[in-house]
């Protein structure tokens, strides 16, 4: 399969008064044609900024200092004001954590579709604009007449509906979706993972999946990226990361989440907590916390090596 | 696990309705008063030693119970027995004294920890406010109960602020107050909502180890089901204020009976592509609890709703010892 973005030696930083923020650490990423890949890791390992670097809608101080983004062969890190915004929307679509937010109160449902799909789309008439709308509402299980409500008459899990409606108007190819469910109920969350994946088939989307939640990427994602300090611990297909992860990291977490099909008479745990990305260990990041940690761990950063199938980037297996 | 089987928390249809505010023009025309009925006839026992489970998804007043247990709230109706002495006969300052042996370990770290307290001082405040000790027993029993909840070393973090530890440090900070005055029994409101994937089973268990050690007895509030089946011994399941499904963790988990509880479960994520959910899921969402539906709360989103549904309230009704469901149609159908 294609890959439709490489992501090659990226790093994002943060100068703030204390120091620097490393954020994304040197990570390189490919996305495949048609995928949906699972970014997973708890918070503060970068994942969101990993994906907000992609459509370059980093908040300042945060800066992207080396690397590429590759979309449809263009890099996406040196692209000018003009080009991103042809590229914002309609070729990438994102989605956010909160729809209350992301969404303008003082406007009707249908005003904001209008108003996405007459910035970009020139010439579009208002008439045809409401139909586009109406057509996605129906893609998205809500029914038409609720165009004309305002946000807060809505439920959570319609806004967040409506929000990756809003994103996939304009007919984008690559969805990102960060933490798209964790402000929603179980129920309304099993919902919208069912949405997610009607809708890939539907519009042949690629999503990258942001979330800490490692359910969420067990029930959708074909691939599975784990994050950790800002680097990239380990990819593989969703399956073989379930069965066999080979990162100590991958391993602890995946040991230290109660799962309600199995009698877990304990859970493992991890000591110690995610590191500080100011003044990151030296060697491998998660070095300090690591139960099999070498002395070379200490020293070296561990490159991303190919083993079983899986890309790891751990001195067990180098 | 020592379960003896001595109440130690009864409650009786409990009820906690919050008054809307009615704006100017409803006053005008006289219009009814209007409540979200938060809490709207729950009943449970909690033996000693046991850790109950309070499901349900946001709104459905498993928070407000627990508050109301406290008497951090005062109840609309109702009754909550303590060792089977009713909590309303203690006046305002019995209760304060009550405050020792009931305690509350609050989700958010972050904005129930004072930034301008210590540690130490944070930790040893309940002593100072419920016991006689002076100030250096305060320091050593504070100390203890710091080092019991892993935050080593103690006499070193004592002087630190929260802002200076990180999330799961402060998850147990506020876990180390809350038990510093030896309470029998703790109410813990999503204790590890907030905190980090990797953090939580370390929290979780703490948590069980703890209960073990200093004897204590849980009501665990959650909306994870997953957390919920590791920690809890019975679970109960609330919709819309009430209660309806309670019984042993085993039966709940694995004989779902009432429609609600099935969809719950089914619902939850399974971190394990092997077990990818295949059965759909009801559409909808929870309606609001200003105007619940009548009869059933759940009928409107129920695939098994008769018309009776529509009309009648059921009540709880045991279908096992120990199990007990509030829906007359699929009770029948298991028996």
């Amino acid at each position: 399969m294609e890959n439709i973005l490489e992501i090659e030696n990226l790093s994002v930083h943060f100068p703030i008064n204390i120091g620097t923020v490393r954020a994304v650490n040197r990570v390189s990423l490919k996305i495949k044609q048609g995928e949906v890949m699972g970014l997973v890791g708890e918070s503060g390992c970068g994942k969101s900024t990993l994906g907000f670097s992609i459509l370059r809608l980093l908040r300042p101080p945060g800066k992207i200092v080396e690397g590429k983004i590759v979309y449809h062969g263009k890099d996406i890190v040196k692209m000018n004001q003009h080009e991103l915004l042809s590229l914002r929307g309609k070729k990438i679509a994102m989605i956010f954590q909160d729809p209350l937010t992301s969404l303008n109160p003082l406007f009707r449902i249908d005003q904001q579709f209008i108003e996405t799909l007459e910035t970009h789309e020139k010439g579009i008439g208002r008439k045809e604009a409401f139909k586009r709308a109406e057509s996605m509402l129906e893609s998205l299980g809500i029914a038409p007449e609720r165009l004309l409500e305002y946000p807060h008459q809505m439920s959570g899990g319609m806004r967040q509906r409506i929000m990756i409606g809003m994103g996939l108007i304009l007919n984008p190819d690559f969805l990102i979706a960060d933490e798209p469910t964790t402000a929603l109920d179980v129920i309304v969350e099993a919902q919208f993972l069912d949405l997610l994946n009607d809708l890939r088939k539907q519009f042949n989307l690629t999503i990258i999946l942001i979330t800490h939640n490692l359910g969420n990427v067990a029930q959708l994602a074909d691939r599975i990226t784990v994050m950790y300090g800002g680097s990239i611990a380990e990819v593989g297909a969703a399956n073989e990361i379930f069965e066999e992860p080979l990162h100590p990291y991958t391993q602890g977490l995946l040991a230290s989440i109660p799962n309600i099909k199995l009698d877990q008479p304990k859970l493992e745990t991890m000591p110690g907590s995610p590191p500080d990305l100011v003044d990151p260990p030296a060697g491998c990041v998660f070095h300090p916390r690591c139960p099999r940690a070498m002395d070379v761990c200490r020293n070296e950063r561990p490159e991303m090596i190919a083993k079983n199938g899986h890309l790891v980037s751990c001195w067990l297996y180098g | 696990m020592t379960i003896s089987m001595e109440e130690l928390i009864t409650v009786r249809n409990l009820k906690k309705y919050f008054p809307l505010q009615k704006g100017l023009i409803d006053n005008l025309l006289a219009k009814e008063k209007r409540f979200v009925r938060a809490v709207d006839g729950v009943s449970f026992t909690i033996q000693k030693g046991e850790v109950l489970g309070l499901v349900g998804e946001s709104g459905c007043g498993k928070t407000t119970t627990g508050r109301l247990i406290l008497r951090l709230l005062e109840p609309t109706s109702g009754e909550m027995l303590y060792h089977g002495t009713p909590l309303s006969s203690y006046s305002t300052v019995g209760m304060a004294g009550m405050r020792k042996k009931m305690q509350i370990i609050f989700q958010d770290p972050y904005a129930s920890l004072s930034p301008r307290m210590s540690i130490g001082k944070a930790v040893s405040h309940p002593l100072a406010i419920h016991t006689d000790y002076d100030k250096a027993e305060r320091k050593e029993i504070c100390i203890q109960i710091m080092e019991k909840v892993g935050l080593t070393p103690a006499s070193f973090l004592y002087r630190k602020y929260p802002h200076q530890l990180s999330g799961g440090q402060r998850q147990r900070v506020v876990i180390a107050r809350a038990l510093v005055t030896r309470p029998e029994f703790v109410v813990a409101d999503e204790p590890i909502a907030m905190a980090d994937v990797s953090v939580r089973a370390l929290i979780l268990e703490l948590m069980g180890q703890l209960k073990e050690e200093l004897d204590l007895t849980y009501l665990f509030i959650t909306h994870d089901l997953a957390t919920c089946k590791y920690i809890c011994d019975r679970v109960a399941i609330m919709y819309l204020g009430k209660i309806v499904e309670i019984g042993s963790l085993d039966k709940v988990f694995k004989n779902p009976i009432h429609p609600y509880t099935a969809t719950l479960l089914a619902a939850v994520p399974v971190p394990d592509p092997k077990f990818r959910r295949t059965e759909p899921i009801p559409t909808g969402e929870i309606p609001s609890a200003i105007n619940p539906p009548p009869g059933c709360s759940f009928h409107p989103r129920c695939h098994f709703a008769k018309p009776e549904c529509r009309i009648n309230d059921p009540d709880l009704v045991a279908v096992d010892s120990d199990h007990q469901v509030a829906c007359p149609v699929r009770s029948v159908s298991q028996s």
